[in-house]
């Protein structure tokens, strides 16, 4: 078994921790270990190191998809692999779909349900709600509960269409939570 | 405001002790923002940066609760200078090391600080005495709200305020105390409480953030989400778990007091003649000893006028504030000879505790001095 870290070394280091009730293992070779400070148990957190590993797994796997580039700031996959940082706020856009797995792994959630700046606050609260609604409506479909789920289908679009007249920066945002017309799933199903 | 003027001027959390002031020396909060639609400052053009420098650094400065602030372009402070921010927690070690296009402003009290151009647009942070992150919390919101009105800020519901590096999506939050832990160091229990911290979704650092040592037992406890959890509730969490910290902290030193009072008089007593007696000191052992002296000065074992001394001394002993006070660069042997002068000047000022130079440990000894009034009135 090849060290994770490295991915060339044999792995001679195995560790299991338990973090918030998840088991988590790393596989190191001698080397890595000792980089890593493994070795000395007082500097340590396999969490941290988890983190990293499967951070740098994920923006791999992502690069294998055709190389997408922000439009706005002409930053791309790569340059996120090499900094782990993006490029500009418009990159979330274009490289958003592909950071949920990341972020799964660094946070507590994958949505924001923090401070709002109140400029934005009510289209915000619409897109929350919507995004609600259609996680509803996916359950509803699956189920086969077509009433409830027709009935959600028009709520959901009377509040995009309210939410989109409303003049606001997170118009932008909320355009590209919501599936693009072409996929509405529900159209599809019902 | 001038550099020299900040600088005469000590920190407002250095001069008063906030809430379990013995353990935590202070709560900090910083928010990261951005501005919509310009390149983070890792990924823009120089020109780019002193551009939106010059933008932001304006609207910070006029914001009524910064005051009379001290602010200024990174490019035009001397490398020294950079420095003594970062020992005064006022910018971090990162943005010290950034020139053109990078700026902060902070208020004369020095509870405010924001970094334009760090790793994101703004880093502004609050900085209070003692467990209060919710105090530092209001106090940086309040900032946040005024300065939204004047930024277009970055914002998108589903990852809320973003942010160049994933880690801090969300609320941009990090919420953080510094927590003098000596009892915990002494008994080897340390390293038991920060894997268990660790465990729950929260970091331990050193004195200067990541990456650095643990210097004179101090520890910065820290939350590590910052998505998918309201900023109320990452506070509540974090200053729950700092509580039970200080409790662990508090039974320790009990523990060693009743346990091993040799060993904690011992520490304390070399602590004490290291500082007063040595000529070259660097200081990392300096800060280490007066760690000892201010734990001593939390078990009553010295007195408490000293905390004032002992806690300004922490600052003061550090190298950049060392080469302020000597007006100009000094090399490590230079800085080692000033720092153990400073030391000896300032402990010899104190009157000598008596408890070095007694054989017995202290306890109620002022009560035995004196016979029973009733044996008194029998003769």
């Amino acid at each position: 078994m090849n060290c994770d870290v490295c991915k060339s070394n044999e792995a001679t280091v195995f560790l299991t921790q338990i973090v918030q009730g998840q088991m988590q293992k790393a596989n190191l070779c001698e080397e890595c270990a000792g980089n890593k400070g493994v070795t000395d148990p007082t500097g340590f957190a396999l969490a941290d190191l988890l983190a990293g590993i499967v951070a740098e797994q994920r923006q791999e796997s992502a690069l294998v998809s055709k190389e997408k580039e922000c439009p706005s700031c002409g930053f791309t996959q790569a340059d996120f692999k090499k900094a782990g940082r993006l490029g500009c706020s418009h990159c979330f856009q274009v490289f958003g779909t592909g950071l949920e797995s990341l972020l799964k792994a660094m946070h507590k959630g994958t949505r924001h349900v923090g401070k709002v700046p109140s400029g934005v606050a009510k289209a915000h609260e619409t897109t929350g709600q919507v995004a609600e609604m259609r996680a509803q409506l996916d359950s509803a479909i699956r189920e086969e509960r077509y009433e409830d789920a027709a009935a959600l289908r028009d709520k959901i679009q009377k509040m995009s269409e309210r939410g989109s007249t409303t003049e606001s920066r997170a118009v932008s945002g909320a355009k590209a939570n919501s599936l693009p017309t072409d996929e509405k799933p529900e159209s599809e199903a019902l | 405001m001038k550099f020299a003027s900040l600088l005469k001027q000590p920190a407002d959390w250095m001069e008063v002790t906030g809430p379990h002031g013995d353990i935590v020396i202070t709560s900090r909060v910083r928010l990261a923002r951005n501005v919509d639609g310009v390149p983070f400052p890792g990924w823009a053009r120089t020109e780019d940066r002193v551009a939106i420098l010059e933008d932001l650094k304006a609207k910070v400065e006029s914001l009524e609760m910064m005051g009379d602030a001290f602010s200024e372009e990174l490019s035009k402070l001397t490398p020294i200078r950079k420095q003594v921010l970062v020992e005064r927690h006022l910018i971090s070690r990162e943005h010290a090391a950034k020139g053109a296009g990078s700026g902060a402003v902070m208020n004369s009290g020095q509870t405010l600080s924001v970094m334009i151009n760090e790793e994101d647009h703004l880093r502004m942070q609050a900085i209070f005495p003692g467990l209060d992150l919710k105090g530092a919390f209001d106090a940086l919101d309040a900032l946040d709200t005024e300065l939204e009105k004047e930024v277009n800020y970055a914002f998108e519901s589903r990852f809320g305020f973003l942010t160049a590096c994933p880690t801090n999506l969300g609320t941009g939050m990090r919420a953080s105390a510094m927590l003098h832990l000596p009892g915990l160091v002494l008994s080897d229990q340390i390293n038991q409480v920060v894997q268990a911290v660790n465990k729950i979704g929260l970091a331990v650092r050193g004195l200067y953030g990541e990456g650095t040592e643990a210097l004179a037992n101090l520890f910065q406890v820290s939350n590590q989400h910052t998505l998918g959890e309201k900023e109320g509730e990452i506070i509540a969490r974090l200053e729950k778990v700092i509580l039970q910290i200080i409790n662990h902290e508090r039974n320790a030193r009990q523990k060693l007091r009743e346990e091993n009072p040799a060993k904690v008089m011992d520490h304390i007593g070399r602590a004490y003649a290291t500082l007063r007696f040595s000529h070259i000191i660097e200081s990392k052992e300096a800060l280490n000893h007066l760690s000892m002296l201010r734990l001593g000065i939390d078990m009553e074992l010295l007195p408490k006028k000293w905390a004032m001394c002992v806690d300004s001394l922490l600052m003061e002993i550090q190298p950049a504030h060392l080469q302020i006070r000597a007006k100009g660069k000094l090399s490590a042997i230079e800085r080692d000879t000033l720092r153990a002068e400073i030391l000896r000047d300032q402990l010899k000022s104190l009157p000598e505790p008596d408890i070095f130079t007694k054989d017995e440990q202290v306890s109620s000894e002022g009560e035995d001095l004196q016979p029973p009034e009733s044996e008194l009135d029998d003769e």
